[in-house]
């Protein structure tokens, strides 16, 4: 067999250099094995769309130079970045702030953080080998994808919150990221949340920065449900126009856990949020919703594995794509039942309407299922809204854009009204109405 | 109030209208009967605006006005209203939230104030009471699993509250029990009113017992074929549509 040279592209080769620099800068890297994360990525590079996981999502192509880790910033430039940020801004929140990708404690609630929650940053967990970071990476196929292994390769900073058993606060938590800058730089961070067994907890997550800045955000959160605990997560991302954001969600449920996880986009040049789930306790239930609202240039991916590994889980996947214009939606979903899995019920859907003929929407549906009493199945459409409503509609005295409004806002209405926090479910339906009004 | 002259309809190169004639009088109430396949909710669509209609000839003048240059949106805030022989579901869209952006998307084309969020509760419940329309209904999203009766039942609510000069009215008795009948009638002729009229489309005479006419009209292959007072809607119950179908392909 010939010899088969990996070519590296210039963003490959400048993300080794930027490694072996800041290596030296970095925490004890123990604690995240950095290094193996690295070497990893490495041999595999950037996935390109030869990669099945990346086909939609060609990260190679997109990803043309290795921007360098952002600085802490000032004081002063972090207030003035986090001053015109407005995701969850209206929600009562005790607040911990990023700005590009390091926690800001002047503009956090340490010291105002709801009962029973504590929050350690991360590079304080790591200099002192806290306990919970073995909770780091919940789900086994999270640490092959490599855009956690960059996440962690070049990991800055982050926090590790953790809810006391049985607590349950009413005032969530608001994970606030915000960029700033003027030259081309990535983030890196990691948020760890632990649920004690019975906690119940909120958790709202908003992502900003400025247009016509290419930024690399690149956002991990981990998260441990204990047995009968329940987390209720909103994200909104807000990123700006030229962003490469790429997210991921990994969350390990015990037994008779509840998740609600909701993401609404309409920012980033290209984004891919990624959700790995660990049904590893019996009957949890996982309510995963996506919304995306799209417009020229866009694409947004939001790829689902459900890893379903104990009896009676309930996954409920729901995935609203909006297109206006020259865009990309991609939805890839897979749900595995493990053969001990019986009883699993999982129903995947991704809907997609298309505003205009030029956008197009990419599906990929996939289950493995190795148990035999289970209910799975997946669905998805994609189409245009509908003549005869819009007909009715207009018929009443709304004007086109008016009815046409009323029908988007129907349509992925859907996947955020089941958000349990009313001041979170509310933040949503600003973001889509604010999305159709920009739209005009 | 309404007039439309040698109204010629094709849909995808099906002539539907041929040179259609009527007149509607303030305050009158016409219906049209006539057998199926002869152009009724054809003229109702094209009157309301639906694009899908090719109209080749003819014009439809509400005041005066032509509307076939108009979209069925500023057609609906000059003052024509269609209530729908299927009134569509819209899921997500809460039946107040719509009703509030109707009325307030005509009062602002036709440049009034929108209405407050008291005024506007206060008149929809008042509607509602008279046409026994559950609060419950209220808050569910439009139409959505409202029986057929229900259905109906919201498309004369709607009337009411956007108090239209032009109502047609497109087989509004289809799929109704008699008590839903009575109710949505009684609906319609509180309406009646100088400055308002009526089209009123219709197979059976049953309707028409509960909406007395002022005029009706027997269409057939796309035009008005006789003209009459309610006594003709009697004759057509008694003899059918036979003769009004004889010359007709097959």
């Amino acid at each position: 067999m010939a010899d088969v040279t990996n070519l590296r592209s210039p963003a490959e080769a400048g993300l080794s250099k930027l490694f072996e620099s800041s290596r030296a800068a970095f925490a004890s890297e123990q604690a995240i094995s950095r290094e193996e994360a690295f070497r990893f990525f490495e041999a595999t590079g950037l996935p390109s769309r030869r990669v099945e996981a990346f086909k939609y999502t060609d990260l190679r192509a997109a990803i043309t130079e290795a921007a360098p880790p952002a600085e802490a910033p000032s004081e002063d430039a972090a207030k003035a970045a986090v001053a015109g940020a407005t995701g969850f801004h209206e929600v009562e929140a005790a607040r911990l702030t990023f700005v590009n990708g390091h926690l800001v404690a002047a503009l956090s609630d340490l010291d105002r953080l709801p009962e029973g929650v504590t929050v350690t940053p991360l590079n304080e967990a790591m200099g002192k080998g806290d306990a919970r970071l073995k909770l780091l990476a919940p789900v086994e196929q999270v640490r092959e994808n490599p855009v956690y292994q960059l996440n962690t390769a070049f990991l800055a900073d982050g926090a590790l919150i953790s809810v006391a058993a049985g607590a349950k606060p009413a005032t969530p938590i608001h994970l606030r990221f915000v960029g700033t800058g003027a030259t081309s730089f990535s983030t890196a961070t990691r948020v760890l949340v632990d649920l004690g067994a019975g906690a119940e907890f909120f958790l709202l997550e908003s992502h900003e920065g400025p247009s016509g800045l290419i930024y690399q955000p690149n956002d991990a959160l981990d998260v441990h449900i204990g047995e009968e605990a329940a987390l209720r997560h909103s994200r909104i991302n807000r990123e700006g126009d030229a962003a490469i954001a790429l997210s991921t969600l990994s969350v390990r449920l015990d037994a008779r856990a509840q998740l609600e996880t909701v993401n609404l986009v309409t920012g980033a040049k290209l984004s891919r949020h990624q959700l790995y789930l660990h049904i590893a306790g019996e009957d949890a239930n996982a309510v995963v919703n996506g919304a995306a609202l799209l417009g020229d240039g866009q694409l947004a991916d939001s790829t689902l594995l459900a890893d379903h590994a104990a009896t009676g889980g309930v996954g409920r996947e729901m995935f609203k794509t909006v297109i206006d214009g020259e865009a990309t939606g991609v939805f890839q979903g897979k749900i595995i039942v493990r053969q001990g899995a019986q009883q699993t019920d999982g129903k995947m859907k991704s809907d997609c309407l298309l505003l205009k003929d030029e956008g197009q929407m990419m599906n990929k549906p996939e289950l493995e299922i190795f148990a035999d009493d289970v209910a799975c199945g997946h669905g998805a459409t994609c189409g245009a809204p509908d003549d005869e409503l819009l007909f009715y509609l207009m018929a009443r005295g709304l004007p086109r854009a008016t009815a046409e409004s009323l029908l988007v806002q129907a349509f992925v209405g859907e996947a955020v009204e089941a958000v349990t926090h009313e001041g979170a479910r509310e933040a949503l339906i600003g973001g889509i109405e604010a999305w159709l009004k920009a739209r005009g | 109030m309404l007039e439309i002259k040698n109204l010629v309809v094709q849909i995808e190169d099906n002539r539907i209208l041929n040179g259609l004639n009527l007149t509607v009088n303030d305050g009158e109430v016409a219906a049209i009967m006539g057998p199926n396949g002869s152009g009724k909710s054809t003229l109702s669509y094209v009157i309301a605006g639906k694009e899908d209609y090719e109209v080749l000839d003819g014009e439809i003048l509400l005041d005066g006005q032509n509307v076939l240059e108009m979209a069925a949106d500023e057609r609906a805030a000059a003052g024509i209203f269609l209530a729908f022989q299927y009134p569509l579901e819209i899921p997500g869209v809460g039946t107040m939230t719509f009703l509030k952006a109707c009325l307030n998307a005509q009062r602002k084309a036709r440049g009034e104030d929108e209405l407050s969020t008291p005024e506007f509760i206060r008149a929809v419940n008042g509607a509602a009471d008279k046409l026994e329309i559950n609060k419950e209904m209220l808050k569910r999203a439009l139409n959505v699993g409202f029986s057929g009766g229900e259905k109906k039942r919201m498309e004369i609510l709607q009337m009411a509250l956007l108090q239209p000069k032009f109502c047609v009215l497109d087989e509004t008795d289809s799929g109704l029990d008699i008590d839903a009948l009575r109710i949505v009638s009684e609906g319609v002729n509180a309406l009646r009113a100088q400055g308002r009229s009526f089209l009123v489309i219709t197979h059976y005479q049953r309707l028409l017992n509960h909406i007395v006419p002022d005029t009706v009209h027997v269409m057939s292959k796309g035009q008005i074929v006789k003209t009459g007072g309610k006594e003709l809607a009697l004759e057509l119950e008694a003899s059918g549509y036979a003769e009004y179908r004889t010359s007709e392909a097959a």
